[in-house]
């Protein structure tokens, strides 16, 4: 029997029943067509999202801060990764002997572990940050349920207190909080970024998806600083604040054919590695954020005004004598008087009437505008946080004494930095060129002030300062010349000059043949007898230039002499 | 008719494997590539560590202590120093 002749097919069936089984089917196809479309086409965002978070991950990078280093390249600053130890307390399971292997681990005592866990209703606490890696590792492998371990990074200054001023710190989130960590904040700091990774069922990275962010790691730094130098400078500056009792004390030291800063510091000083405890005296990066009145420091720029003016020549004379001149209600002494002097004696001796003399006989706007030209008056502009601009009042509203005593360097403030600055103009022929922190960088432009000429003639009278019969033959060297002054002033408190707390300070250049480095020192009420600039500040300069020549490389220009120092009680007193 | 849809079919799986294995070892050496970054990125770490020991040893104050107490260096005055003009260091050289 064949297919075709079948009985079943003679079965007449009503037609509405095939028809409506066609329909059923069809539905069901619709009903399939549509979810198709509905999860291919319209859901597909949300079911693709979460299917590649079965493997896909975002992993973030992180990124280094710069390192910065000294000129010849030493690191002064570096970061690098610490980790912290946290945990969520209620999960955590820890036993007796695992807690005692913890604690060794951590150099921790067993029952303050054992507190941090039990402090209930928290659900996250640090039990030590900033541990090394290799001991954090050790850690993981207690396998201490509920323990978890984060990076970060920590910032360590070798250097530690001897760079503490120039480099400042960072403080969370390894942000620059003070110095060059502040100021370069936008050079040093990385920034994090991110990148979407596909991963196998072992952990392993095994396609890079896309880059979100790329992380960009901080650009080292490198400084002008020269270690060697900062640390010389620092520990001469230590030993005379420690020796006179001084409150404070600042070291400045330049590089005047660059403009480039060498050392800069300060004291009282902190360790940047454990800043526990600080004040903010320790803090404050004096040499550039504080000022004070210079004193007889200032008074080579009034006769460099004089000078200029073609009014005096270095041999034209000055009557000095009775040692005293009033002007108003108020009287300018010198130490002793010493009757006719020629200018060259008036820096020499340092006399204030001789000073004060000259002064008077000068336009105030010429006086002015020298302080202007040299720096006084205005933040030296280094990128440090806080640099002070100092006080030169208009010329316009000078009264005759203040002019005469602004010629000696009172009623005038000035930051050591600035003051260092200032003296380059006759370390440099009568040009300033503008100071840097960086190495190297763009060549800067000089800018003329006063005639070479003038610039010699005032390095000649600073070189008879410091020889026997000057104010400061203590800051002599063996084998160079050297230029400079002294100064030594009442401090000022509550608007009067305090009768026994002074400032004393030295600025000078060597080899005075043909200057290379500029050294000012400021020691803050010096309360061990001394107080003199002579006797206080320029033995300081002339072991730090010592030092700081021979480590630059600079040859002597002077005969090897032994130093001539005057007879105990023969030394110039200069006039405050 | 038959035997090219063949032919294609065996072309088709053909590429299709060579497709999985070239995947494969891409992944692998991926793999591979980011183990050697996370090393270059580790000893760039440790480069660090060892910038920071070297530079705390080398510490001048460290150095001087070192030189004038347990060793009785000093630096020498300026009467004991020899300078060599530059014209003799040439001189010198050119020997």
């Amino acid at each position: 029997m064949n297919f075709a002749t079948s009985p079943v097919l003679e079965l007449k069936l009503p037609v509405w029943r095939s028809r409506l089984l066609a329909l059923v089917i069809f539905c069901g196809f619709a009903v399939l067509a549509g979810r198709a479309v509905y999860l291919q086409g319209l859901h597909n965002d949300f079911l693709q999202a979460k299917g590649e978070s079965r493997y896909g991950r975002i992993i973030e990078i992180s990124a280094n801060r710069g390192r910065i280093t000294d000129r010849h390249g030493e690191v002064l600053a570096v970061s690098t990764p610490v980790k912290s130890i946290w945990a969520i307390p209620d999960e955590v399971r820890l036993e007796q002997p695992q807690l005692a292997r913890l604690a060794a681990l951590l150099e921790m005592p067993p029952q303050e572990i054992r507190k941090r866990i039990d402090e209930t209703g928290r659900d996250f606490v640090f039990i030590k940050r900033q541990i090394p890696p290799q001991v954090a590792d050790r850690v993981a492998e207690l396998r201490i349920p509920g323990l978890f371990q984060n990076r970060e990074y920590r910032r360590y200054y070798p250097g530690g207190e001897v760079m503490a001023h120039v480099l400042g710190f960072t403080g969370a989130e390894d942000a620059g909080q003070e110095g060059v960590e502040l100021a370069f904040q936008h050079h040093l700091a990385g920034k994090p970024g991110s990148r979407r990774v596909i991963r196998d069922r072992l952990g392993q990275i095994v396609e890079d998806v896309e880059g979100i962010r790329a992380a960009q790691e901080g650009k080292d730094l490198s400084l002008a600083l020269d270690a060697k130098i900062q640390s010389l400078a620092f520990s001469q500056l230590k030993a005379a604040v420690d020796q006179h009792r001084a409150k404070a004390g600042s070291i400045v030291v330049l590089d005047i054919l660059s403009g480039e800063v060498l050392a800069l510091a300060s004291l009282p000083t902190y360790n940047p590695n454990n800043r526990a405890r600080l004040s903010g005296a320790q803090l404050r990066n004096r040499a550039v954020t504080d000022t004070f009145e210079p004193g007889s420091t200032l008074k080579p720029f009034t006769i460099a005004v004089a000078l200029e003016s073609g009014r005096l020549t270095p041999q034209s004379t000055i009557q000095t004598a009775p040692g005293s001149l009033t002007i108003g209600t108020a009287t300018i002494r010198d130490a002793h008087a010493g009757g006719l002097l020629t200018v060259e004696q008036i820096i020499q001796k340092s006399s204030n009437v001789g000073a004060a003399k000259i002064a008077l006989s000068l336009p105030a706007e010429s006086m002015w505008n020298l302080f202007q030209s040299v720096g006084f008056g205005a933040a030296p502009r280094l990128g440090f946080p806080g640099e002070a601009n100092g006080r030169v009042r208009s010329y316009k509203s000078w009264r005759p004494i203040e002019q005469a005593t602004m010629a000696y360097g009172h009623g005038i403030s000035v930051s050591l930095l600035q003051l260092a600055h200032a003296y380059s103009v006759f370390a440099r022929d009568g040009e300033m060129i503008p100071l840097s922190l960086m190495r190297g960088g763009a060549p800067r432009t000089p800018q003329v002030v006063i005639s070479a000429e003038t610039a010699h003639r005032v390095r000649h009278m600073l070189e008879l300062a410091v020889q026997p019969g000057g104010t400061a033959p203590r800051a002599q060297i063996m084998g160079y010349r050297i230029a400079g002054k002294t100064g030594t002033a009442h401090k000022q408190e509550n608007g009067s000059y305090a009768a026994n707390k002074y400032v004393s300070s030295f600025v000078g250049f060597a080899p005075a043949s043909s200057p290379r480095l500029v050294i000012a020192v400021m020691i803050d009420e010096p309360s061990n007898g001394q107080y003199y600039g002579g006797a206080v500040a320029a033995p300081v300069f002339a072991r730090v230039m010592e030092g700081a020549l021979r480590l630059t490389g600079v040859p002597p220009d002077a005969p090897m002499n032994p130093i001539e120092l005057p007879a105990e009680g023969q030394e110039v007193k200069e006039s405050i | 008719m038959v035997r090219l849809n063949l032919l294609l079919l065996a072309l088709l799986t053909a590429c299709a494997l060579g497709l999985v294995t070239s995947q494969h070892k891409a992944r692998k050496l991926f793999v591979e590539i980011e183990e050697e970054q996370e090393r270059a990125r580790g000893l760039e770490v440790e480069y660090g560590q060892l910038q920071l020991e070297a530079s705390t040893w080398a510490k001048h104050t460290r150095v001087e202590r070192i030189a004038s107490q347990a060793l009785r260096m000093r630096s020498p005055d300026a009467k004991h120093i020899q300078s060599v003009p530059r014209k003799a260091q040439a001189a010198g050289a050119a020997q």
